[in-house]
């Protein structure tokens, strides 16, 4: 299952690369065929938790990726725009077998979690008036809500505690506010998206390139 | 349900774009979801959106399988089909030759100004898809404390994700939601 939990958690800054020697015997590679297996039991069994067990799948278990390469493209996936997990399937995919290792990697993903949400919507279709389901949606939908708050307090912490030191030195407060505008102006004033982000990006982004450049 | 191929180019252009706008996973992309759907196409109703999500919760899967879920209320199997291809499908692209790209540029100065830019950002949509679903349910007083219990719960207890859900979906099934 997917839980807003585990969606845009806040990547770590990427240490430099180290300097490894070259590994000795060349790791192990999954084929097309077991990319698409793989991420299948990913989407199907990643209840709530679909990161933690992507790691422990291919860098524990098969270990076709090295911690540092799975953190590294774990946190390019983030901040990508689209699903987390959609991207990671194609930058993995990609770097095991090319496009088609991408393709593979996407259809084990979406496939089965589409044809099991399409049946669900059918029987959705037919019983969605049920008062007693209605009830039980009306709880997971809480729950989930929930969630979603707690990831924005986990992420929102460090941000808030280490700008609000020195509200004014480097712009510092701008920050917490660019998150704050875009609270109020998506989720409170329900303006479109795009309109509101084609402004916010690059202005978020040329704060944070500013203040990069002032720290030199 | 309408299966017209106006409403499957409909549903292709508007989740092609929104998925671009997605920033920080399927999630980001909610308050928009519910704007166009809800609001401008009147494709679903208040309550059928904030089933639809509590459902694609429920369903294993990522987080953006509740599209294919839209798609399927708003045209059938085709319209499942396509809007989980429009929003998968440009997402996929660039992320194809950014991964490809990123492994020449790792370490770069543009990184991780890049990344701090997009932070606060990724905040404000969580906060506001949060606020969405909300609004969107039907909320109670018993609603609005497992909304509570369960972000508690996330942000000082390692509790799994599902467990919240399996109570959450116990208190509605007893009749006290």
């Amino acid at each position: 299952m997917s839980s807003p939990a585990d969606a845009p958690a806040v990547p770590p800054a990427a240490p430099p690369p180290a300097p490894t020697a070259p590994p000795a015997v060349e790791p192990p590679r999954p084929t097309i065929a077991e990319l698409f297996a793989v991420f299948a039991a990913i989407s199907l069994s990643g209840f709530g938790g679909v990161l933690a067990w992507a790691r422990r799948m291919m860098v524990e278990r098969r270990r076709w990726f090295t911690a540092e390469q799975f953190n590294e493209a774990f946190a390019l996936c983030a901040f990508l725009p689209g699903g987390n997990m959609v991207n990671f399937a194609v930058i993995f995919g990609t770097r095991m077998r090319g496009p088609l290792g991408a393709i593979a990697a996407l259809a084990g993903l979406l496939g089965p979690p589409m044809i099991l949400i399409t049946m669900v919507g059918a029987i959705y279709a037919h019983y969605g008036d049920l008062p007693a389901l209605r009830r039980v949606l009306t709880g997971v939908a809480a729950a989930a809500a929930g969630l979603m708050l707690a990831t924005v307090a986990k992420m929102a912490r460090p941000l808030f505690a280490n700008q609000f030191k020195n509200p004014f030195k480097n712009w510092g407060a701008i920050t917490p506010l660019i998150a704050i505008v875009t609270f109020v102006t998506i989720g409170i004033l329900h303006w479109p998206l795009p309109l509101v982000l084609l402004v916010i990006v690059p202005l978020s982004i040329g704060v944070a390139f500013r203040n990069q450049a002032m720290r030199r | 349900m309408k299966s017209e191929s106006g409403s499957l180019v409909t549903l292709a252009a508007f989740f092609a774009v929104t998925s671009l706008f997605a920033i920080g996973g399927g999630n980001a992309a909610i308050p928009e979801m519910h704007r166009y759907a809800v609001d401008i196409q009147h494709w679903l109703s208040d309550r059928q959106f904030a089933d639809s999500f509590a459902l694609a919760q429920l369903t294993p899967g990522p987080n953006l399988i509740i599209v294919t879920l839209i798609g399927y209320h708003v045209a059938g199997i085709p319209g499942a089909v396509v809007t989980t291809l429009a929003m998968c499908g440009p997402t996929s692209v660039l992320a194809f030759f950014v991964g490809r790209a990123s492994q020449r540029f790792t370490g770069a100065a543009w990184h991780g100004a890049l990344g701090r830019g997009l932070i606060p950002v990724m905040i404000g949509l969580t906060a506001a898809s949060a606020t969405v679903i909300v609004s969107v349910a039907d909320y109670s007083w018993v609603a609005a404390a497992i909304t509570l219990a369960t972000a508690a719960i996330a942000l000082f207890m390692r509790v799994h994700p599902l467990w919240a859900f399996a109570v959450a979906a116990l208190l509605g099934l007893a009749g006290l939601v």
